[in-house]
């Protein structure tokens, strides 16, 4: 534990490790993760898209000192992308050798092919085995989007933290991970799998932890043009658009009004970037005109 | 402080059995974890005591409200009166001599804190009697009519079970990511072939392996208004047997707004689990405005439960309050989110049905099959007709023509 910064003690401890890490949470989530480090338990983060599921593991990993081993999920995900693979090119190479050998080293070969050496490893046996003693984070990113039986497979991972590889035994980690499961609820997650979790609801953030979070990460913005944007884009949120707007595309859309110098939220400059803050053509299309027009004067008028 | 700290653990065991009352799957071994949790927070702040039990017993988004309404109450009440046996919370109706309650408190949250003895009574008693005014009242905004179950014939019970069981869901199965063993598979299991080569030696024999097939998930859209009365407890029956005879099958009922019934449905008696979807379906009989809910269903759950190639089947007779406004948007969004969409129509059975009402005609067009189902009979032929067409997939528009098969 020597080269990590150690695990947070509390609640508020907690907060000042995120917002070190440049990221601005309520103290909802910082009780979630607190009790999480502390109760070596996976923690589970729920939300729509481009709320800061993944950041928030990154942001661990980077303040805690610790490696970051993200698994994306996708369907078809399988042991061999996830746990581990044997190098068949060099299992057959071993083969052909022994061959060459006579017949006397046959009975050593199946234990040897199956040695440590030929083993490929994937990011989950990586994070129970650790890096210089130290638990890395292990991010499980989009878990909805796999499929039930590596939700199944991933039950022995996350409640003991091993994983069995028939022909080397059982892998135990010495200090669990900090586990992170993001989802984004294209489907409902297994509930014997949630059991094994703390459950985390990220949610949109409010206005005035929003200008927070886009003052951190977009220093250049200023003040009242970060704040406009802020309380427009919080407006979208209350229109029951299709895909409303995420703290990413608020973030996209600062950044953009700066690269074309704008200083205040106007009619046009909004007509133009809508783009990048709504993805679909039927909620731009809603948008863009009469409300817009309405947004932009509530927000200049506000800020 | 002592006599707090030992009142914790009755108080959250109180807790969570009000929150298993009000329908979260909360058991013993998370009342243990929500202990152990909140040893290591302060319980002298309100709001990390709520989010601590909130990360630990809360496992979904929708029970957030429930949790929330829940926990107020509940601290309310231990505040009021801390020198109280803590069971005493749950032996008092819903509002008790308090007033600021500003809010309604959702039934089934009412229900939880009323003094019945377990959920088990209070599900007997409720089906035994009759809707009451009672209920109605939860939300007088609307007008409400709850399906009475008990009606069916046992005849007709018997009939419809009896057909409901031989019926399987002929939508073919699609090949997934995952691989099996086989023996004309095209791909080759290496680690299969390299076991082999130990075995043997040396001697290469490839083992091969090929997707393996499963079916996809469904996603049934039925309509309960009052012009599919008759029907649509034919249809529950059958999306009952649907529900318990696969997994991955979501349904939804609508009629002026849109319920998710996944849960209610997956109860495995059949009585006990239409008496749940009676209870938690505010609309039936009433009128049908398909582009509203149709538009609910794409903003609300298509990203949730349309993912992997999912099959949406539509009941409804397209007699849309609306006069089909809006709709054809909705519907051509629901049709390129899914693999397939299926209607069927109980219309369908008059051989001189002609796609008139104003709701149909907008449908038609983003539909892949189309299909009568007024009776088992129809669903029974329905069964046949699609299992026999495995590549139907492919036409994804369906032509007027066809609609007067039958």
């Amino acid at each position: 534990m020597s080269i990590g910064v150690s695990s947070p003690q509390s609640i508020d401890a907690t907060l000042d490790l995120l917002s070190r890490g440049g990221y601005i949470a309520d103290r909802a989530l910082a009780t979630s993760l607190f009790l999480s480090i502390a109760m070596k338990r996976p923690l589970f983060l729920e939300g729509e898209a481009g709320v800061g599921k993944t950041e928030i593991a990154k942001v661990l990993a980077a303040t805690l000192g610790r490696q970051l081993l993200r698994l994306q999920c996708y369907e078809g995900l399988d042991i061999s992308a996830a746990v581990y693979e044997w190098n068949y090119p060099r299992q057959m190479m071993a083969i052909r050798l022994a061959e060459a050998a006579g017949e006397g080293r046959r009975h050593e070969l199946a234990r040897d092919i199956y040695g440590a050496e030929f083993l490929i490893k994937r990011p989950l046996l990586n994070a129970l085995e650790g890096s210089a003693g130290m638990a890395p984070v292990l991010l499980i990113d989009e878990l909805d989007r796999t499929d039930e039986p590596f939700e199944a497979f991933l039950l022995e991972v996350l409640s003991d933290f091993q994983i069995t590889i028939p022909e080397l035994g059982t892998i135990k980690a010495a200090a669990p991970p900090l586990v992170v499961v993001t989802s984004n609820r294209t489907r409902e997650i297994h509930d014997a799998l949630k059991r094994r979790c703390l459950y985390h609801w990220v949610d949109y953030p409010s206005a005035e932890r929003e200008r927070a979070i886009v003052k951190a990460k977009v220093p250049g913005v200023g003040e009242s043009l970060g704040g406009q944007v802020v309380s427009f884009v919080q407006m979208l949120r209350g229109l029951e658009l299709f895909k409303p707007p995420g703290i990413a595309e608020t973030l996209d859309w600062a950044q953009a009004l700066m690269v074309l110098n704008a200083r205040e939220l106007t009619v046009s400059n909004v007509d133009d970037t809508l783009g990048v803050v709504l993805k679909y053509q039927d909620d731009i299309a809603r948008v863009r005109g009469d409300v817009a027009a309405r947004g932009v004067a509530t927000a200049r008028s506000a800020a | 402080m002592a006599a707090v700290a030992s009142a914790l653990p009755f108080n959250v065991m109180h807790f969570a059995r009000v929150l298993r009352r009000a329908g979260l799957p909360i058991g013993p071994g998370k009342v243990i974890v929500a202990l152990e949790a909140l040893k290591l927070v302060s319980i002298a702040r309100r709001d990390d005591v709520y989010w601590t039990l909130h990360s630990v017993l809360v496992d979904r988004h929708s029970q957030s409200d429930m949790f929330r309404l829940a926990f107020d109450r509940f601290w309310q009440r231990q505040q009021d009166r801390p020198d109280d046996n803590p069971l005493s919370i749950l032996d008092q109706g819903p509002d008790h001599g308090r007033g600021d309650q500003s809010k309604p408190i959702p039934r089934r949250l009412a229900d939880a804190f009323s003094p019945l003895a377990s959920p088990e009574v209070g599900e007997q008693k409720e089906e035994s009697a009759a809707p009451s005014d009672a209920v109605a009242s939860w939300s007088a905004d609307e007008r409400l009519r709850h399906q009475d179950f008990e009606t069916m014939s046992s005849d007709e019970q018997a009939e419809a079970a009896k057909l409901m069981a031989r019926l399987r869901l002929p939508i073919p199965d699609v090949a997934t990511r995952r691989h099996r063993v086989s023996r004309s598979g095209r791909r080759i299991d290496m680690r299969a072939t390299l076991r082999a080569m130990v075995r043997s030696g040396g001697a290469v024999t490839l083992a091969r392996k090929a997707p393996r097939r499963r079916h996809p998930p469904l996603v049934v859209l039925c309509d309960i208004s009052g012009s599919m009365a008759t029907y649509s407890r034919m249809f529950l029956r059958f999306l009952h047997a649907l529900t318990n005879d696969r997994d991955r099958v979501h349904v939804f009922l609508f009629g002026t707004r849109l319920s998710n019934v996944t849960r209610e449905l997956a109860h495995r008696d059949p009585d006990l689990a239409l008496a749940r979807v009676g209870r938690a379906v505010e609309d039936w009989g009433g009128g049908t405005r398909i582009g509203h809910t149709i538009e609910a269903f794409n903003r609300r759950w298509s990203r949730r439960v349309l993912g992997q190639g999912a099959v949406v089947v539509l009941i409804t007779d397209g007699l849309d309050r609306d006069g089909g406004e809006g709709l054809a948007a909705e519907m051509e969004r629901l049709h390129k989110s899914c693999r397939r969409l299926i209607w069927l129509n109980p219309l369908l059975r008059y051989a001189a049905f002609e796609p008139k009402s104003a709701g149909v005609r907008v449908m038609l067009p983003h539909v892949d099959e189309f299909r009568p189902a007024h009776n088992l009979d129809s669903l029974t032929a329905l069964v046949v007709a699609l299992s026999n067409r495995l590549d139907a997939g492919t036409t994804r528009q369906f032509t007027i023509a066809n609609a007067k098969l039958s």
